[in-house]
């Protein structure tokens, strides 16, 4: 470990401000400081002492995001072979996965901390942790086969638009992971939907009866049909016990979508796991998940299509509700602040995500959607919670 | 006239040339004063329209502008307003009639934004704010300069916006076919950006050149 530290310590001060290399400080504190405890110590008085900092939280919450990226992974290798009719072992589904994974995390991570990295030496200050979970989360909810370039073109805007002007980590108003899918989802609509980017398929014939949309795709092609006719019965039969988008392929995540959406129960896993740890709101997960389910419940009293007339709790389990809910909503810098503040965030983020799921199919993504607008509105609402918090104080100061 | 011995001003003089390169840069009717945001945001998505309606705006702010400096001492002052919407009006029926005689194709793309030209707040605020003050010269320049300053914003976020989304500038393709991904021969690398052809992107590129804007002229920067 000496070797180590003296390289850090030999470079100091060539990156040092009068140094040569000057804008590559913050790229230099940010790797001393994951090699070795930092030695900052506080100006001021510290008010809190705990062992947590912002790394602490980040690293966190990459653990908890890494049962899901694995299995989604597995999936993706799983769904290739499936698809061209190949039989493969856990291991070389696994390994094609994370193949296809790994340039795109490197993509993601390259492009994001270059951009902040650019930005820590322009406004001289470290580089912050944000993107260790950002530029995991991105890769995660793309599907596999998106071109690089695309993926770096996303993170770039996320960072510099979602982020940067707006100050930098713990400043921002939107989450930049969600702010790449939807500018990714717009910009590249042909690589970011539709029923031809889910599943890789090449190098080889696809098999007899193929079908690469996701189960939210074949759900959409039911709304304006009615109920319980031939032309949907096909389609809901894959809904059912024993076909491809059933309950528990759903819940285990065997279906096609975004790399690490899938599976339900590892995201809830990772869930619990941020909840324990106090990193994760559990307010924002639970309120959440009551608003999709409330929302999904009223469809389903209505029920004129097969899309309403799903399961509330089956719909929930399709798409990136699940992912959205404990490793979207909960960002600590764009859900709201104040805790009343988080149930109503929470609510109105799952009950809009599957409303716009469902009467807008062209939006099959409505989570991503719900969540970048209850950021935008976070900041009001914590305002009328505040706001409400002063007046009755201040009626029981009148009343005394 | 007043009483006072008046220095016969030239008609270049430094004080009406600022008149022009004012509202370019220090004084941008879009990226400072944030006025005729709307149709920045609908007609920028191809170069031709956006140039057509900074022609049609320069017309009719500058000829608005001569008129109301004209006659600005023969309006009640209770009823400016209205006259001002007579002769903005009347002005962009004019522009309206041209555009559909003699280019009608960008009549159609430019719809009711022609017609809105009416609305557009540089419009009026230039007509109170300057033309009911100043002799028709310099109302005459100071149109123009604003519709210069206008002009350049709309047809910048027009070039970023069509050369982006659609790779093609005044209908003209500049990207080479053979960049484009094509499915079938598995070619190709690139794709348009079809972010840039919604609206929302034009508030991204105009507050990205608010952004370059005041970074360049430090005086922009509001203290806080």
């Amino acid at each position: 470990m000496k070797f180590v530290q003296n390289i850090f310590d030999k470079t100091r001060p060539l990156v040092e401000k009068d140094g040569k290399r000057n804008i590559l400080y913050p790229l230099h504190n940010a790797l001393e400081t994951m090699a070795f405890v930092p030695d900052h110590t506080t100006h001021s008085g510290a008010h809190v002492r705990d062992a947590i900092d912002l790394k602490r939280t980040m690293v966190t919450v990459i653990f908890a995001m890494v049962p899901a990226l694995l299995f989604g992974m597995w999936n993706i290798g799983r769904l290739h072979f499936a698809a061209i009719g190949e039989e493969a072992a856990l291991l070389d589904s696994f390994l094609f996965g994370a193949l296809k994974m790994l340039p795109l995390i490197t993509v993601t991570y390259a492009a994001g901390l270059g951009v902040e990295i650019y930005f820590s030496w322009k406004r001289n200050h470290p580089v912050n942790e944000g993107f260790l979970v950002s530029g995991l989360l991105i890769p995660m909810i793309m599907p596999v086969d998106i071109p690089l370039w695309m993926v770096a073109v996303s993170t770039i805007f996320a960072v510099l638009i979602g982020k940067e002007v707006f100050g930098g980590t713990g400043m921002n108003l939107l989450n930049p992971a969600l702010t790449a899918r939807a500018f990714a989802f717009f910009a590249y609509p042909t690589w970011m939907s539709g029923d031809q980017v889910w599943i890789n398929t090449k190098g080889g014939e696809v098999v007899d009866g193929y079908s690469g949309a996701t189960a939210l795709g074949d759900l959409a092609t039911t709304v304006g049909q009615g109920l319980g006719n031939t032309a949907t019965d096909a389609v809901m039969a894959q809904f059912g016990a024993g076909g491809h988008y059933s309950f528990m392929n759903a819940f285990l995540g065997l279906i096609p979508g975004s790399i690490g959406e899938t599976s339900a129960l590892l995201i809830l896993l990772g869930g619990l796991f941020l909840v324990f740890k106090g990193v994760g709101s559990w307010k924002i997960m639970l309120s959440f998940f009551l608003g999709g389910f409330v929302m999904a419940g009223i469809f389903n009293v209505f029920a004129v299509n097969e899309f309403m007339g799903l399961n509330p709790l089956h719909q929930l389990m399709l798409g990136g509700f699940m992912f959205g809910m404990v490793f979207m909503a909960t960002d600590p810098v764009s859900a709201a602040q104040t805790e009343t503040g988080k149930y109503i965030y929470g609510f109105l983020a799952g009950f809009f995500g599957i409303m716009i799921r469902v009467f807008n199919p062209a939006y099959p993504e409505g989570i991503m959607l719900a969540i970048l607008f209850m950021n935008v509105m976070a900041p009001l609402i914590d305002y009328y919670v505040v706001e409400a918090n002063i007046k009755r104080r201040a009626k029981r100061v009148a009343h005394a | 006239m007043s009483t006072e011995v008046k220095q016969k001003e030239s008609l270049f003089s430094k004080k009406n040339r600022k008149l022009i390169s004012d509202p370019f840069n220090d004084n941008n009717p879009i990226t400072v004063q944030v006025l005729g945001i709307c149709s920045a945001l609908a007609i920028t998505v191809k170069l031709e329209p956006a140039i057509v309606m900074s022609l049609s705006v320069m017309f009719v702010l500058a000829a608005g502008n001569v008129i109301i400096s004209l006659i600005r001492n023969l309006i009640p002052n209770r009823i400016r307003i209205i006259v001002q919407l007579v002769v903005v009006a009347s002005l962009v029926i004019l522009v309206d009639q041209f555009l559909k005689a003699y280019a009608y194709d960008v009549s159609k793309q430019l719809s009711v934004f022609v017609g809105l030209i009416i609305t557009n707040c540089i419009i009026m605020g230039r007509f109170e704010a300057f033309a009911l003050g100043n002799g028709p010269w310099k109302a005459f320049m100071d149109g123009i300069g604003n519709s210069i300053g206008y002009g350049v914003i709309l047809i910048a976020v027009a070039f970023f916006r069509e050369l982006l989304g659609s790779g093609t500038l005044l209908g003209v393709p500049v990207i080479p076919q053979s960049w484009y991904i094509n499915a079938e021969t598995g070619t190709g690398f690139y794709a348009n950006n079809g972010f840039f052809l919604f609206p929302p992107m034009a508030l991204i590129v105009v507050g990205l050149i608010i952004w370059a804007q005041r970074a360049k002229n430090t005086k922009l920067i509001e203290e806080n």
